[in-house]
């Protein structure tokens, strides 16, 4: 058994960090909008979604026109970060901000709205979908120049070219994201409506444009996080974002929600567990227990973490006002 | 005003009388909604109330329309929350809508019944899940976990599934189901514990999102426990569940003059203890709210640390709430798992949790009479008002593709409703007074 799981454990730890890298594209959306808001946006999971469908449209349609594939995975991308972040700014306009102008101070009543808002976007979708291709089953179109593989430490681990672009992408975005938010004016403006949102509004900062921004920027690296995990994964429903949605936030906690590179770091450590668990538990139980129970690592993780160290990895422990 | 009324409930006794349909029912509507809102005087309201329940039944019992069910949900509605109205005259009336106008329509349309339990049996878990979230204010995304460990409960005991992993004569004999109610409030209340023991240390959003993945945790085990030893059966689900004996059910009803047959017979039974177990939760429910305990999570619920430095012990406070909802579910899980004599992990996904969820926001929270509007108005809007919109899509206008088949799109309605209450009216249809003063100061 020792011998079977040395044999995986190369290809295993890459195909984690692969997963980790999704996670952690979409754990960014989670942190940069509850770094502002305090708000858990579970339409984010949609957005990364949307950004999956468009990224199989894209290919869909321009894959016998574009000769190059690697132009048509830019233009996907492109589309799709579009695409979602406008969703994102939309669903910033008409369901949470009218919850901000009216001032309620119960926590529950923006989660409740963000549910619904995930619920709408799922099935809005499958109507498009079911309306345009009479089906909401999706499958992602190969293109041979991203298909490509290499085999590297002696045949120890299978790699797709797709997969370096996936984590080379997310690498992009990470060192993006941190270069806006600390660097630039409108991440001094970001930094200051999350610190204060009243007291950022006397300084002359207009905090509705700044969180549209938020959602705008968050809404794009989703949707950009939802081209590549179609293009790695290749088979999407409406109904695919939930999933790695909860992952997503179970890895922005695990980092310390609200930090950018802890939610970078909480996704590549949850990415390489639940990959080592989805590998091993079947081999390791002789098969009385499958991969299937990897979501369960993933929610037990969840718990331990708030428990043990809510602020998590790279978090700050909040002093609570009373 | 009040002759106005008067004379369209009138009208639409008649037309109930001479032609019951939709379209009578429509009326109907009207004009139980011009009785509800006129300025009338509390007797002309009462003697409309009473009217319109007549004409309502007997439309019912012409067509078997749904529609007359809505009717008669409005006016259980109206009774419950229109000021001024004896209370011996809601009380009369009420029974009567539950005890004789439901049942006898349902004789006209055994759907009726269908719709009737299942408008209970969520009933129920919407006022356990109102203690939770109402009450006590912690949001659990998970409630549809506890229905499924009631429910499976039964369901392994009361079919051949037990045979798999003990020895004995199984299935047990339906009489075990009472038994069975009893039981599953422990093994609930003790799921509960389990989940809210780490879960409840947790405040807001991460509660919310803790419940949810225990949840999600839960319909897992259900989908895979059928190896290595099979105890749920994986996703095939259990059937057949035995169902009670009724014969001494079917003997009293002859004793009454009421002839069942083998459709109705179980029907009945089923409603008739699905309104006994949802009399119990309210008194429990009533209870519990001016109970100390009742008090203690109203308070955690408004301020934490203040309640904390009053003396309130938190976890076990929260605890005691959060086994209670379970407890509710789990009853309501055992009489699912009977009524339907089938379970499988499909009807316990984070769609049945938030839809029970949404029942107690739509009503609005912390109010009994809400929780079970919603519920109503949930069910029928599920169960019947979405599939007869797929069916009329369906025959009047073909060329809509089937993929556009609105019974479909129960998660877009929820949602849409879920948004549109929070942004229009978050304090719920009829508001507990402590939420509407806190939606309002806010």
């Amino acid at each position: 058994m020792l011998e079977q799981i040395l044999v995986l454990l190369p290809q295993v730890i890459f195909d984690g960090f692969i997963l980790g890298f999704v996670y952690a594209m979409v754990a960014l959306g989670y942190t940069m909008v509850y770094g502002v808001l305090e708000l858990i946006n579970f339409a984010h999971s949609e957005i990364f979604m949307i950004g999956a469908v468009v990224g199989v449209e894209v290919f869909r349609y321009l894959a016998p026109h574009v000769e190059n594939g690697f132009l048509l995975l830019l233009l996907a991308l492109v589309l799709g970060g579009a695409i979602s972040g406008l969703t994102a700014i939309l669903v910033e306009r008409f369901a949470y901000r009218p919850l901000r102008k009216r001032g309620t101070t119960n926590r529950l009543v923006p989660l409740i709205t963000a549910i619904g808002v995930s619920f709408i976007l799922q099935d809005l979708v499958r109507l498009i979908e079911g309306l345009w291709h009479n089906e909401f089953f999706l499958r992602m179109r190969t293109v041979e120049d991203l298909e490509g593989s290499v085999e590297l430490f002696g045949g120890a681990i299978f790699a797709q070219n797709k997969s370096f672009i996936l984590m080379g992408v997310s690498i992009l975005m990470l060192l993006g994201l941190t270069y806006l938010v600390n660097r630039t004016k409108l991440g001094v403006a970001i930094r200051a409506v999350a610190q204060d949102l009243s007291t950022a509004s006397l300084m002359g900062i207009d905090p509705d444009r700044i969180i549209s921004r938020t959602f705008l920027i968050g809404g794009s690296l989703g949707g950009v996080a939802g081209v590549l995990f179609a293009l790695q994964y290749t088979t999407i429903t409406p109904y695919v974002g939930f999933l790695p949605g909860l992952k997503a936030f179970t890895a922005a906690v695990l980092g310390g929600i609200g930090n950018i590179p802890g939610a970078m770091l909480g996704g590549l450590v949850l990415g390489q567990l639940e990959n080592f668990f989805g590998t091993y538990l079947p081999i390791l139980t002789n098969g009385n227990f499958g991969t299937e129970y990897k979501d369960v690592v993933a929610f037990l993780i969840l718990i331990l973490i708030l428990l043990l160290r809510p602020q998590g990895l790279l978090g700050q422990v909040v002093k609570e006002k009373v | 005003m009040s002759a106005l009324s008067f004379l369209l409930s009138l009208a639409y006794l008649g037309l109930a009388f001479l032609a019951p349909g939709a379209l009578s029912h429509l009326l109907g509507l009207l004009a139980l909604g011009v009785s509800a809102f006129a300025r009338l005087s509390p007797g002309a309201r009462t003697l409309n109330l009473a009217l319109l329940t007549l004409a309502f039944t007997v439309g019912l019992m012409g067509s078997g329309n749904t529609l007359g069910l809505i009717g008669l949900v409005g006016i259980l509605v109206a009774l419950t929350t229109l000021p001024r109205i004896p209370t011996w005259i809601r009380a009369l009336l009420g029974l009567a809508i539950l005890l004789l106008s439901v049942p006898l329509a349902g004789f006209a349309n055994t759907f009726i019944f269908e719709l009737g339990i299942q408008i209970g049996i969520y009933a129920a878990m919407a006022l356990g899940l109102n203690v939770v979230v109402g009450m006590a204010g912690l949001l659990d995304l998970g409630y549809a976990a506890f229905f499924a460990v009631g429910a499976y409960t039964w369901a392994i005991f009361g079919s051949e599934q037990a045979k798999n992993f003990l020895q004995g004569e199984f299935p047990l004999p339906g009489e075990y189901v009472y038994l069975f109610m009893l039981i599953a409030i422990l093994t609930t209340a003790l799921t509960g514990l389990l989940i809210g023991l780490p879960a409840l240390r947790l405040r807001g959003d991460y509660l919310a999102i803790v419940t949810l993945g225990l949840g999600e945790v839960v319909r897992i085990l259900a989908n895979n426990l059928d190896h290595p030893i099979n105890f749920t059966n994986g996703p095939q689900g259990i059937t057949p569940i035995a169902r009670p004996p009724i014969d001494w059910f079917r003997e009293a009803m002859a004793a009454l003059g009421v002839r069942l047959d083998q459709t109705t017979d179980y029907q009945l039974f089923f409603y008739l203890l699905v309104l006994l177990m949802i009399g119990l939760v309210v008194l429990v429910n009533v209870n519990l709210a001016n109970s100390r305990f009742g008090r203690a999570w109203v308070a955690i619920r408004e301020d934490e640390i203040a309640a904390r430095s009053m003396g309130i012990p938190l976890l076990p406070t929260k605890l005691l709430a959060f086994m209670t909802g379970a407890a509710f579910s789990g009853v309501m899980g055992v009489i699912f798992a009977a009524q339907r004599t089938f379970v499988s992990p499909e009807s316990f996904t984070l769609l049945a949790s938030i839809t029970i969820l949404g029942m107690v926001i739509l009503g609005g929270m912390g109010s009994i009479p809400g929780a079970i509007l919603g519920a109503a108005a949930l069910t029928i809007l599920n169960l019947d008002i979405l599939k007869s919109f797929s069916e009329f899509v369906r025959t009047s206008l073909p060329q809509i593709p089937s993929q556009v088949d609105p019974a479909k799109y129960e998660r877009l309605v929820f949602g849409l409703i879920l948004v549109l209450m929070m942004i229009f009216r978050p304090e719920g249809l009829i508001p507990e007074k402590r939420h509407k003063a806190e939606m309002e100061e806010a």
